[in-house]
């Protein structure tokens, strides 16, 4: 943005039907051995009610995205609101409004299950007797019955996950916050806490989550962000995504031998209908296609013709994966 | 209840009463209560947590409050003038001056080292777990209060523990002497001790949090040696400041040390008979040292929190 533009952007309020609007946010760390950008000019529009996912691998930028949201990380750039407020002008304000789960497990694990709920609510500005009310609503919800007057760090781990969500609602916050809800989690435990969300959604709840599970962003996000290396690199819906990366199938060989140069060239494998990409690397051919018709069999004809043994082969159909590969070229990494 | 059906479980292959009811989850969004959080009820909700926690670990930090200053005021106290070896102090810098007994030395040396180790005790240690790998800090700094508000709450639960601690050890090393060997305490100005115990407690406090927040939480256990230890010994515990003057240099020395002014101002309220430091050296070090300590707490704990 110039001085010479008229409209001051960069402060303008965010419209009063988003949730969360971020322009240009980005962090750089510095420490003595050099600074690190971990988000470098995040633009992110969330609109009310919505389930919304910041999808990448470990490393990406999202917790420290999802930090500068919160409140806990200072932006080094950039700007934005949730709920309203600017993050960095008014925390507090923002506090008040949002709900937030992080990685780590932050219970108070010198109070009971109860009590953390309680004095949660408290901090909230409930009243004692309130408090105890909207604990006791929040552990029967949750299913918490039984270990109501444990002391938090003796939960499971999916008991501990699902009491940090119970401790994020307590104040009915506009926007609830998951970083990695289910990382580390049993697969039964996982598909228990998606199904909580989903309710939680239904009733209008807005919620951005953070995930490096592929599978947990196409279950329950109306829109997804796909972030690496700081950056957002495509943003949709799950099935918009997906077209716009062409529908692609990608087609993975990979053989015993080395691949010997101009062998894509040679086999014409860019020049078959469908295909936008191939590229050979180490021992890899990988082939990007709408059009994954006998494919696989041909590579591996191909590879025999040049003398190659496969390995294995993997097609992949068009899904997040494919859509991460297609935009970064590289294989995502859980 | 046989009659009554039961909403479905949006879980039930975990089976059991475990199971999350998609009824009551939706019921938390559409039946909740508007919040009204104040800087003063939330504050108040953070004190209320802070003591729920000490009540509960009342019965060890009691031990721990009291056996050092028992143990301190038994052998001093009593065991030391029984087999013939009691200590007398020559009370202020006059040479003419008369002696005083040990324990009269002692009650305001163990009141103030209580202060500082449950000062500490009552700021760093929380601080250490809190700053951990699982940063459970990030809990208490998403209520709905600027951080300075948390980190000035966090001093003020480690002054009342403190203040707490030297209540406790008071009868302690009041009563137990042999006999003819009774601590003489005579408490002229009432009004001086409150502010004394008070800005003692706020001190320790602040320097507990402040430590607690530029020391490396792994590394924390260097902060008993490198700075309780010397305090303690180097900090007018076992002698009165006044009694140092044949030591000119390590009189000068301590008087970097907090816990200096700390027992010195408790000698001045409670054992007047013994020699102390002029009144207003104490205030300024204590009063100044409390906001100094404390502004600069403030700051390093807001560092730490918010990256």
């Amino acid at each position: 943005m110039t001085s010479l533009t008229a409209r001051p952007t960069g402060t303008r309020p965010p419209a009063t039907s988003s949730a969360i609007r971020t322009e240009g946010l980005r962090k750089t760390y510095k420490s003595s051995r050099g600074s690190v950008e971990a988000v470098r000019g995040i633009d992110l529009d969330v609109p009310k009610g919505e389930f919304f996912g910041l999808l990448g691998p470990n490393g990406a930028g999202k917790s420290t995205t999802i930090g500068m949201l919160t409140t806990l990380v200072e932006p080094t750039g950039g700007k934005a609101w949730v709920a309203g407020h600017d993050v960095t002008r008014d925390p507090v304000a923002v506090k008040r409004r949002i709900g937030v789960v992080t990685q780590n497990n932050t219970l108070d694990m010198q109070l009971t299950v109860t009590e953390n709920l309680e004095f949660r609510s408290r901090f909230f500005g409930l009243s004692t007797g309130t408090a105890r009310k909207r604990a006791a609503q929040l552990i029967d919800a949750f299913g918490l019955g039984d270990r109501r007057d444990a002391m938090a760090d003796q939960l499971s781990g999916g008991q501990a996950r699902r009491l940090m969500i119970a401790r994020a609602l307590v104040h009915q916050p506009d926007v609830l916050f998951l970083d990695e809800p289910t990382a580390g989690l049993d697969p039964q435990t996982r598909v228990n806490l998606w199904d909580i969300l989903r309710v939680l959604h239904s009733q209008g709840q807005t919620i951005l989550l953070t995930t490096h599970y592929m599978e947990e962003a196409e279950e329950l996000c109306d829109r997804v962000a796909v972030v690496d290396h700081g950056l957002i690199l495509a943003e949709g819906s799950v099935d918009g995504l997906k077209e716009d990366a062409g529908a692609i199938t990608v087609v993975t060989v990979r053989y015993e031998e080395p691949v010997p140069d101009g062998l894509t060239e040679r086999a014409g494998l860019a020049e078959r209908p469908g295909v936008t990409k191939a590229e050979a690397d180490g021992d890899q051919v990988r082939v990007f296609s709408s059009d994954p018709e006998g494919l696989l069999g041909d590579l591996i004809a191909i590879g025999a013709r040049e003398g190659l043994h496969v390995r294995d082969a993997i097609q992949q159909k068009p899904s997040l994966e494919t859509v991460f590969l297609t935009l970064t070229g590289r294989e995502y990494r859980e | 209840m046989a009659t009554t059906v039961q909403p479905a479980s949006i879980a039930s292959a975990s089976g059991g009463s475990e199971a999350p009811v998609a009824e009551a989850i939706a019921a938390l969004i559409t039946d909740a209560p508007v919040p009204r959080p104040t800087l003063a009820k939330t504050f108040a909700a953070m004190m209320a947590r802070e003591f729920r926690v000490l009540g509960r670990n009342a019965p060890s930090t009691f031990i721990r409050a009291v056996v050092q200053p028992l143990l301190f005021a038994f052998v001093f106290a009593y065991v030391l003038p029984k087999i013939g070896g009691g200590f007398t102090v020559a009370s202020g810098s006059s040479a003419a001056a008369s002696t005083v007994n040990f324990s009269t030395i002692l009650v305001p040396g163990l009141m103030g080292s209580m202060f500082l180790m449950q000062g500490m005790f009552g700021t760093t240690m929380p601080l250490v777990m809190e700053f951990s790998w699982q940063r459970t800090i990030e809990d208490r700094a998403l209520a709905p209060v600027p951080i300075r508000v948390l980190a000035i709450q966090k001093m003020a639960a480690g002054a009342i523990q403190a203040f707490i601690g030297a209540c406790i050890v008071f009868p302690v090393v009041y009563f137990v002497h042999a006999a003819g060997e009774a601590p003489h305490v005579h408490v002229t100005n009432w009004f001086l001790l409150a502010v004394i115990m008070v800005f003692s407690a706020a001190l320790t406090a602040a320097l507990g949090l402040w430590l607690g927040t530029v020391v490396d939480p792994r590394k924390i256990q260097m902060i008993f040696a490198v700075v309780l230890l010397p305090a303690t010994m180097l900090g007018c515990v076992y002698y009165p400041w006044s009694a140092l003057h044949s030591i000119r240099w390590l009189q000068i020395l301590i008087l970097i040390n907090p816990m200096v002014y700390m027992n010195e101002g408790l000698r001045a309220a409670l054992t007047p008979g013994v020699g102390h430091m002029p009144l207003w050296a104490v205030l300024v070090a204590l009063i100044g040292g409390t906001l100094v300590f404390g502004t600069l707490a403030v700051r390093t704990f807001r560092n730490r929190v918010v990256n």
